[in-house]
């Protein structure tokens, strides 16, 4: 099932957009480049006669390593420069950000497609002797779902206890009264890209070893937007219940539906999800209420 | 009202200039501020009090001129640098975190005041508790003083305005601040509401001893509440002493009535 795989994706935004109240176009991006950087990393590691527990443990670490750099470039040079502009320019210049990251990761990392192997692809049957077959389980699946899980709860703690959670807050309501508090603006920025690129990593391995790293991974990205607009934007718990509705929706829309219409349905069906809930909660299932006194 | 007693002095802007281009909001001007006073800086409109608030505070860069806060001077200072020293202010069109509570709010204001690691607060685990505890007791006393309590878990965005004032004002109070910065405290405000911040004000001042330098337009407030008085037009200043003498100064009566040239 895809939909946690999806989760992993919107969550990137959905942390981005709490704590900075930019819609990250660059997410899909930062999922390459921490999946490249890793599989690179691991292939040259092994290589050199590294075990792999090491070179895995060190992979990991060099590509979270790139994730660090990478947010700190986009502070200092693309979003730091626009403090106090208007959500609409800060999304434009993630647009931006989009292409420059696509381009560097290639440059560096290499453009082929490059297998990854590092959590289990074969499948579990359970209930083989209650009826024939049984039913199938990914054991990729429930690995993404475990990782996903904890995310989601260290992620909510860091945001509800922390004062650099509040911190995050502060900043997208207000930028200046951000400052006026006291608080660091640069730093917080740097903070939360680099949450998002270490969530875009664990994205990249979970992904990455279904999928293989490759470039097509960064369209995730725009599966991602229907999912954020059924859970919510500002929603973490949401972008895992969005995800798990896209999964399975679109899933079960192909089987019932597809053939009656002619099939092709899994690759739009999300959207018109999307679509159905704006009509009927702008927020989303879990975002915060709009409030706006006029 | 009487004067602290002290006159040390806690802030001294000294030849300030600041442009925008040619529009030129701020021309030579220095002023200072004792310590415990509360200073108000009064003017027309675009006579560039916010400019000067936002100078002191480090929003804005002066070209010219320096600013000398607790005996360091400097030509700019970053806004966090500026809270670092003990400098909070409030906004002119409140800008509070309008998804957050009340309550959270006034936390955000604590932010420099903390200081266990992340790991700990996330885990709200032994010195990390006792210090969050600390300072949601710090901050139901400026709730408390406040009169806000009611509201304390409301999106701030959902109160009437006078209320979201007063719970700016909390934020600022919550950095326990040597000077505390108002930028037209009352704007917006009925009279009941702004008999009610008058009295904070006053407080506060009292109170906590904390340095207050405010921006006002209501004549009545200023003159009775504050200390001294500095007049602004047109981005220089034109007048400076206690409520009674700028009241009489020609000049100022000249820019608020308008003259005949």
């Amino acid at each position: 099932m895809s939909g946690v795989l999806y989760s992993l994706v919107a969550l990137g935004f959905v942390l981005i957009f709490k704590a900075s109240g930019v819609f990250n176009f660059a997410q899909g991006a930062m999922v390459l480049l921490a999946g490249l950087a890793l599989v690179r990393s691991l292939d040259l590691l092994v290589a050199w006669g590294f075990p792999l527990w090491a070179a895995i443990i060190f992979g990991i670490g060099f590509a979270a390593v790139i994730m660090a750099i990478a947010a700190w470039l986009i502070e200092r040079f693309v979003i730091g420069p626009l403090v106090n502009q208007d959500g609409l320019t800060l999304f434009m210049s993630t647009i931006g950000v989009t292409f420059i990251l696509e381009g560097a990761a290639q440059m560096i990392f290499g453009s082929d497609a490059y297998p990854l192997r590092l959590f289990p692809t074969d499948a579990w049957f359970l209930f083989e002797n209650l009826f024939p077959g049984g039913i199938l389980v990914n054991k990729l699946d429930v690995w993404g779902g475990f990782i996903a899980g904890i995310l989601v709860a260290g992620l909510a703690i860091f945001f509800e206890r922390t004062k650099t959670g509040r911190a995050l807050r502060a900043v997208a309501d207000d930028h200046l009264a951000a400052q006026s508090v006291g608080i660091p603006i640069s730093w917080i920025w740097f903070v939360v890209w680099l949450a998002a690129g270490l969530v875009a990593l664990v994205a990249a391995t979970v992904w990455g070893t279904k999928l293989g790293v490759q470039f097509s991974i960064t369209f995730l990205a725009l599966k991602a937007l229907p999912v954020l607009i059924i859970g919510g934007l500002t929603s973490i718990p949401g972008a895992i219940v969005g995800g798990l509705i896209v999964g399975a929706g679109e899933k079960i829309a192909e089987v019932f539906l597809g053939s009656y219409i002619g099939g092709g349905i899994e690759y739009w069906f999300a959207y018109v999800l999307a679509l159905a809930v704006l009509l009927v909660r702008p927020q989303g299932l879990f975002g915060e209420r709009i409030i706006e006194r006029i | 009202m009487r004067a602290p007693d002290t006159s040390e002095i806690l802030l001294e802007v000294e030849g300030v200039s600041l442009a925008f281009g040619g529009v030129k909001a701020l021309r030579d001007v220095s002023f200072d501020i004792r310590k415990g006073e509360i200073r108000a800086i009064i003017g027309p409109n675009g006579a560039g009090k916010t400019s000067m608030l936002n100078v002191i505070n480090g929003f804005y860069h002066p070209n010219r001129g320096a600013i000398t806060f607790k005996g360091r001077t400097r030509a700019r200072m970053e806004p966090f640098e500026a809270s670092r020293g003990g400098i909070a202010r409030t906004f002119q069109n409140v800008a509070l975190f309008k998804g957050m509570s009340a309550l959270d709010n006034i936390m955000a204001g604590r932010t420099l005041k903390m200081r266990r690691g992340l790991l700990w607060q996330m885990l709200r685990y032994g010195p990390a508790l006792a210090e969050e505890i600390e300072h949601r007791h710090r901050v139901e006393e400026i709730i408390d003083f406040l009169e806000i309590e009611a509201i304390r878990t409301v999106p701030v965005a959902r109160l009437p305005y006078g209320l979201q004032k007063r719970v700016e004002l909390g934020r600022a109070l919550a950095m326990e601040p040597d000077l505390l910065l108002l930028d037209e405290p009352m704007a917006g405000m009925n009279l009941e509401e702004k008999e009610d911040m008058s009295r904070f004000i006053i407080d506060v001042n009292n109170h906590y001893g904390t340095t207050i330098a405010l921006i006002e337009h209501d004549m009545a407030v200023v003159m009775d509440l504050s200390h001294r008085v500095a007049v602004l037009d047109h981005g220089v200043k034109i007048a400076d002493g206690t409520p009674d003498e700028v009241k009489k100064n020609q000049a100022v009566i000249d820019a608020y009535l308008g003259v005949a040239h």
